[in-house]
């Protein structure tokens, strides 16, 4: 397996010299960490590959640091079955321009992932061909997993029938 | 099933439904039809609402609408430590929640960096593959039950009967049991439980083929699931489908063969494939996939070995209780796993296993605390419900239910 | 029961017309089983052949409220599918009774969380709550046994000038 991990940061190496990539390893698993602004284009370039091959997008998710600077971080889980082989991405996205593009065109599985998603910590995904709520009521203003939401909720922001 | 109007339904979902043509709402009486098979429905398998566009008879267009039962899983774990989410992770998928404890269990051992002891990785491979047959035999009753033959669905749950007995032996409840710990397992398997597992699987086979019987040469049942909701094998990758679903596509992945865990390695079971793609070969996938359970728990009560169910390592596993209330030293130890939580180190992974619907994945980030900073669930029945609108085009509306019930969703799990 | 004997004789029974509809009513209650999660396992299992439920007159399980008189309502509800519930509460024909299985129905259960209502008698009357996570069907058995002797007390002429709830818009045509 190793020589599969060396071979992928060779390659992603070779084909984007311009893009800052970041590998770290931990228990085993690979996890690259790279600009919001290459997603797309890297994430096709892993799926078309002939070698890596990584058709099934099994997990797209976003962690809120509740910090000032880069708050959050979306993450992505991807497999190959032709290699047995999963791999972690991650793209920092900023409070104040809080939008990254989708890649629901590379692979189908992230449409409504990105929507829980966007449902859960209010990240906007370009070109998404259908942003809407997952869980929440559409008339919900608020997100409910970002840090400062509170676990038992806001009392009134969904209304109950009454007796 | 009810004649909604513009009222009823969010404006977004209705534009969503209406995209590709020039009709409105008012005129989509005369022409085209917006039908709303709701949440509390006999056959959507849970709350699930589904928003047909009809012409006439057959569907042009489908969305699902979920979050009837979102309980807030993720912010839960936040406030919780690694071992109170354990009895949450039951009701995931409640039809086999003592798979669902056994994913949890390996995802906070693989964060922190132990591994439980063989004999209680054996056991937990048999309420596993337990779990995998009371699962399937509840989803071929209930799809059985939706297509017409009532009778199939009372034998099913017959044979589950005694599935939930051995559970009750083992841990003292029939149902949503937690009963793994993190290093190992919560009691020992009493010689009742094992002699009754053997009991079980000797006399399983014949009572599948009885209900095989009744509707392997069924015309009706052929005639109504042949051809019907075929997806094909890339189709299904792009879409992410996982599970009895790919397989019936003929794409042989299965996550005990590819990324194996506990001991699947050692044992000797074939990975179900069905090439067609359609209803009726993802039913023939799962009966056929209880076969090779029934197969695996004979080997695993064949070779299970002697020796503790639970690690001895006190700084992160919770010691035996007669230890706690004479000892000084397990005393603190508990005290502090308790109040303060098993601290892994920081970090974040992914942890995946073969549940009966698909792939359960664990993410995990820790920053050293004794509670999760986030736990995102990949639960199977979200992502194969996305396949649903892909599926539907084109067909009438009996086959809805015959295709949602192929797929077999649980809507605790994909709510979350 | 006495009646065979008495039916040999002379063939008069001599009751109150309400006794009679007590009687009649509280051995065939039909349900209306509100399945929402975990517990609607055990509900189902509760029809299964082990825990016959249809030997309490029980014998059909209508999924649609306008033949029913009890409704179980089995599995977390939360606030949006609050709503749906209360809906097909008030298409229930009068009288009617509310089972609430299982702990997150009676106090909202080991969710203490944004989205899930604590307590159904927020915005329903019960009749009976029953604890359990899920509770086993043998209690689900004891509580239609309560209920039915609830329903034993019950005079018709209770329910004769009941109050109508605002009538909803359900559909507009």
């Amino acid at each position: 397996m190793s020589s599969l991990k060396e071979l992928i940061i060779q390659k992603l190496k070779d084909k984007f010299g311009s893009v800052n990539f970041e590998f770290s390893e931990f228990r085993d698993e690979l996890t690259v960490l790279f600009d919001k602004k290459n997603v797309v284009e890297v994430c096709r370039f892993l799926k078309d590959d002939n070698e890596l091959q990584f058709k099934l997008c099994e997990d797209v998710t976003a962690i809120d640091w509740a910090r000032s600077k880069n708050r959050f971080t979306v993450v992505y889980h991807i497999y190959s079955i032709k290699n047995g082989f999963r791999l972690a991405l991650k793209a920092d996205v900023d409070e104040s321009g809080c939008s990254i593009d989708s890649v629901s065109s590379v692979w189908k599985t992230a449409n409504w992932e990105e929507r829980e998603t966007y449902d859960m910590y209010g990240i906007i995904f370009n070109n998404h061909p259908d942003l809407r709520r997952m869980y929440m009521p559409e008339e919900f203003e608020y997100y409910p997993l970002r840090k400062d939401f509170p676990l038992m909720g806001i009392p009134g922001s969904i209304p109950l029938p009454k007796k | 099933m009810e004649k909604i109007t513009k009222d009823d339904v969010h404006p977004k979902i209705v534009e969503a439904l209406l995209r590709d043509t020039n009709i409105t709402v008012e005129d989509a009486l005369e022409n085209e039809m917006i039908l709303n098979m709701g949440p509390q429905h006999p056959a959507t398998h849970g709350v699930l609402r589904l928003l047909l566009r009809l012409d006439g008879e057959s569907v042009v267009a489908c969305v699902p609408e979920l979050g009837y039962l979102h309980r807030g899983y993720e912010k839960l774990a936040e406030n919780m430590s690694f071992y109170e989410f354990i009895p949450h992770t039951d009701r995931l998928d409640y039809l086999a929640p003592m798979a669902n404890n056994v994913a949890w269990a390996l995802a906070v051992e693989k964060l922190i960096g132990i591994e439980a002891p063989p004999r209680a990785q054996y056991i937990r491979m048999m309420i596993s593959e337990l779990a995998r047959i009371a699962s399937h035999l509840v989803a071929i009753g209930s799809f059985a039950m939706d297509i017409g033959a009532l009778t199939v669905f009372l034998w099913t749950l017959r044979e589950r009967e005694k599935i939930l007995d051995i559970w009750d032996i083992l841990c003292g409840a029939r149902f949503t049991n937690s009963f793994t710990r993190i290093g190992g397992i919560a009691n020992d398997a009493q010689p009742e439980a094992i002699a009754k597992a053997k009991w079980f699987i000797d006399q399983y086979e014949e009572n599948l083929d009885e209900c095989e019987r009744l509707l392997n040469s069924n015309r009706i049942f052929i005639e109504r699931l042949e051809g019907v909701g075929v997806i094909s094998g890339e189709d299904a990758v792009e879409l992410g489908l996982t599970g009895p679903s790919l397989r019936g596509s003929g794409v042989e992945f299965d996550l005990r063969r590819s990324k194996p865990y506990l001991f699947y390695n050692d044992m000797d079971f074939k990975v179900v494939t069905y090439p067609e793609g359609d209803s009726l070969a993802r039913y023939f996938v799962r009966a056929d996939e209880t076969r090779e359970s029934i197969k695996i728990i004979r080997q695993v009560l064949e070779k299970m070995p002697l020796g503790d169910i639970l690690l001895n390592q006190p700084k992160k596993v919770l010691p035996k209780k007669t230890e706690i209330y004479s000892k000084m030293e397990e005393l603190i130890h508990d005290f502090m796993i308790v109040n303060f939580g098993v601290n892994p180190p920081v970090g974040d992974i992914y942890s995946a296993v073969e549940n009966p619907k698909g792939e359960l994945g664990f993410y995990i980030v820790s920053k050293g605390e004794g509670h999760p900073w986030k736990c995102k669930i990949r639960s199977p029945s979200f992502v194969n419900l996305q396949s649903i609108p892909h599926l539907i085009k084109g067909r009438m509306i009996s086959d809805v239910v015959a295709i949602v019930g192929s797929l077999d969703p649980v809507m605790g799990e994909a709510d979350k | 029961m006495g009646l065979e004997a008495k039916l040999t004789q002379d063939g008069i029974i001599t009751s109150t017309i309400d006794a009679v509809v007590e009687w009649s009513r509280k051995n065939s209650v039909w349900p209306m089983p509100m399945g929402i999660s975990c517990c609607a396992i055990e509900m189902m299992a509760a029809g299964d052949p082990k825990y016959d439920i249809a030997r309490f007159g029980s014998e059909v399980m209508r999924f649609t409220p306008r033949q029913c008189d009890l409704m179980i309502v089995a599995g977390t509800v939360t606030y949006k599918m609050a709503h749906v519930v209360k809906k097909i509460y008030d298409q229930m024909p009068d009288p009617k009774w509310v089972i609430a299985m299982g702990a997150c129905t009676s106090s909202g259960g080991i969710y203490r969380s944004y989205n899930v209502v604590q307590g159904i008698d927020q915005f329903l009357p019960v009749d009976v709550y029953l604890a359990g996570c899920p509770p086993r069907p043998d209690n689900l058995l004891n509580a239609l046994m309560q209920i039915q002797e609830k329903i034993g007390r019950t005079k018709a002429r209770e329910f004769r000038n009941k109050k109508l709830p605002d009538p909803t818009v359900l559909q507009n045509n």
